[in-house]
């Protein structure tokens, strides 16, 4: 997995509330049988019409958004299905930091096994930096996972919470089933045990 | 011994390890895999030279993308995508040794109806699968939920999670409901109350008389839309019906496997005064037949409503609204039961059972759906479509000029042929109405079967108590 620790990037506005993971990647592209490949068409629906054309006033087709690394995005990001495809079409399109007041919880988890830091902030922080983003490449938002902040273009510095084992996994591109893997004592015990106590299973 | 929520119990009695800092790896009991989420993940162990910890206790079965026209053991009924994402199943189901039901076994269907079918869904269980409508399986008292394609990887390679605890909220409905009204309209309900982000950070267990009057088909439709709350999982405490209704099945417990599972199922409740973060109380006569106007579930009203202004909402919402009310092509101010429909479809893990298709079979019997209706019922499962030919369900649905169906996701998710057109308008008994989630610019409003079924009959979205009128 890659590792996150400093970004400073370009960020785009989707004040939308809401942001479904079929919005972010439409099922029609769930029949890969891969992982990589899906940045082109993440926001299908609504970056291209029907014909495949791009959508003009779609941020991420806007020429300032073209290499945004950032979202900032409204309220219950990620929410509906499970499909981690969201989080890989997001990473391949080349963001690795999404902004919002909140996350749905698969969604949330799946970022950080594809080396995406989602960061919850109040939504007043959250409208200070969807202004900031709303200027386009001449304003870089900072993130430093190690420090838990993020900088404006201004200045203003917001400090952010993220769960310690999750920051050390995605600090160090850590594999989860490795990591699992060395306590398999513990799982060979609980596994003997429970096959005594509730044997039906 | 400090008191405990139902998911207290479950939780504590599955937990394999746990870091200074509350990370704990959650055994899990059975892991249901379909053909969608899951490719990656096995790949992802042939490329570290892992294997599968538990096949035994590992169901895999083919469902979002299968065509459910009755032509489909013919292969060109689907795309060479379709068909290399389930040949990859097949051949890692095998590889692997999974419990494995095909396309071709009857038991095949959808993976949330097929697991409580089976006998796999038992009280007390950790079940996952890589499908947020996971939830479902709680109506047995099981710990249920979604989880993403690295975390099947996790599970297939380890048996377990890595977790941190939820929150536990109380979601009661009290009382009685009244005619007419159904499981999906109180979990609509609960949706509307809590928004969609409401349940986030928490396990919601559902109780109270109305939940307890509940056959076990209403109760996986109860805890299957938990997710549409945000919430992790949705629990039921198991009871009687919960145990009848396991009994006998393929994969559980007999003899006296069953009286020892029996002894621990009984203590699966909280407890009087368990402590509880959050609690919604409903009242079950107050709970109307509901639909979505809009394109979250949260957009959910009772069938006697309005179609509400964007200036009735507040903050993000605003815009959200104004964006649904014209990506559903309405009128702010029109009362929903003047909006006209040109599909019906009844079926999904949400209300794909039999008591769901006996619903609709009770509206629709000696009728004829409107002219020019698109109208389609999707069983839940092989053995459902069998039951529902046995009970003569199967000829009502044809008679009133439904097209009915071989199991599986179907115009749910649209990831196989059955999807709406643009513009198309569907009175759906599925999940979510999002933007193109049943086709490109398509228009979902959800509601219980009975209400499809009345829909379908007249053309437009109808109060059920109204329909003899």
């Amino acid at each position: 997995m890659n590792k996150f620790d400093k970004l400073s990037g370009i960020a785009a506005p989707m004040p939308m509330v809401n942001i479904d993971t079929d919005m972010i990647i439409p099922k029609q592209f769930l029949k890969t049988i891969k992982r990589s490949g899906l940045g082109v068409n993440l926001f299908d629906e609504m970056r291209y019409d029907r014909d495949g054309n791009e959508v003009p006033d779609f941020v991420l087709n806007k020429p300032q958004y073209r290499e945004t690394q950032i979202l900032v995005a409204g309220d219950n990001f990620g929410c509906g299905s499970s499909r981690e495809h969201a989080p890989w079409a997001i990473a391949d399109f080349g963001i690795t930091c999404v902004i919002a007041p909140s996350f749905a919880d698969i969604f949330y988890s799946n970022c950080f096994k594809n080396g995406i830091l989602p960061i919850a902030l109040p939504q007043e922080q959250v409208d200070l930096l969807m202004k900031d983003a709303e200027k386009g490449s001449n304003a870089r938002i900072e993130v430093d996972l190690e420090a838990q902040t993020i900088t404006s273009s201004d200045g203003d510095v917001f400090t952010f919470q993220v769960d310690a084992f999750k920051k050390h996994c995605l600090m160090n591109g850590l594999d989860d089933i490795g990591l699992t893997m060395e306590k398999a004592a513990s799982i060979d015990s609980f596994e003997s045990a429970a096959a005594q106590a509730r044997p039906w299973v | 011994m400090s008191p405990k929520t139902l998911y207290d119990k479950i939780w504590d009695a599955h937990v394999a390890h746990e870091a200074d800092d509350g990370t704990c790896l959650l055994y899990i009991d059975r892991h249901l895999v379909h053909e969608v989420t899951s490719p990656q993940a096995f790949e992802g162990l042939r490329m570290t030279g892992r294997t599968v910890r538990r096949p035994d206790q590992t169901i895999a079965v083919p469902d979002h993308n299968v065509p459910t026209t009755l032509d489909r053991a013919n292969a060109a009924t689907m795309t060479e995508d379709s068909r290399v994402q389930v040949a990859a199943l097949d051949t890692n189901a095998k590889e692997f040794g999974l419990h494995y039901y095909p396309v071709s076994d009857v038991r095949q269907g959808i993976v949330h109806i097929v697991g409580p079918e089976q006998g796999w869904t038992l009280p007390g269980m950790t079940v996952v699968c890589g499908d947020s409508h996971t939830a479902t399986h709680g109506a047995f008292g099981s710990l249920a939920h979604g989880i993403g394609t690295s975390e099947v990887e996790h599970v297939l390679a380890t048996q377990t999670l890595i977790q941190k605890k939820s929150k536990n909220m109380k979601v009661e409905i009290t009382g009685k409901l009244a005619p007419g009204v159904t499981a999906k309209d109180i979990t609509m309900t609960v949706i509307g109350e809590t928004g969609t982000a409401g349940g986030t950070g928490y396990v919601i267990e559902y109780c109270g008389e109305a939940i307890r009057d509940l056959s076990m088909e209403g109760r996986m439709t109860v805890c299957n839309m938990a997710i549409e709350g945000g919430a992790r999982a949705g629990l039921i405490a198991p009871d009687d019906k919960t145990f009848e209704y396991c009994k006998g099945r393929p994969h559980a417990p007999k003899g006296a496997q069953w009286e020892a599972a029996m002894g621990w199922w009984k203590t699966l409740y909280s407890d009087d005064d368990a402590h509880w973060d959050k609690v919604i109380t409903i009242k079950g006569e107050d709970i109307a037949p509901a639909v979505t106007w809009g394109t979250s579930p949260e957009d959910v009203l009772p069938i006697t409503a309005k179609v509400p202004a964007a200036s009735d909402f507040t903050g993000g919402k605003v815009d959200a609204a104004k964006r649904a009310i014209e990506y559903m092509g309405l009128t702010e101010g029109m009362a929903l039961t003047d909006i006209e429909i040109d599909t019906v479809f009844i079926g999904s893990c949400t209300n794909g059972r039999i008591e769901d298709l006996r619903a609709a079979a009770a509206v629709l019997k000696g009728k004829k759906i409107k002219e020019g209706m698109r109208a389609m019922i999707v069983p839940g499962s092989g053995l459902v479509r069998a039951q529902a030919e046995e009970e003569g369900l199967a000829d009502i649905f044809k008679d009133a000029g439904f097209e009915w169906r071989l199991a599986g996701c179907s115009m749910c998710l649209a990831m196989n042929p059955d999807q709406l057109a643009p513009g198309e308008r569907c009175a759906s008994t599925s999940n979510r109405n999002f933007e193109g989630r049943q086709g490109f610019k398509g228009r979902t409003h959800l509601m219980s079967p009975a209400m499809a079924a009345a829909a379908a009959l007249t053309g437009r979205l109808t109060d059920i108590r109204q329909l003899d009128a």
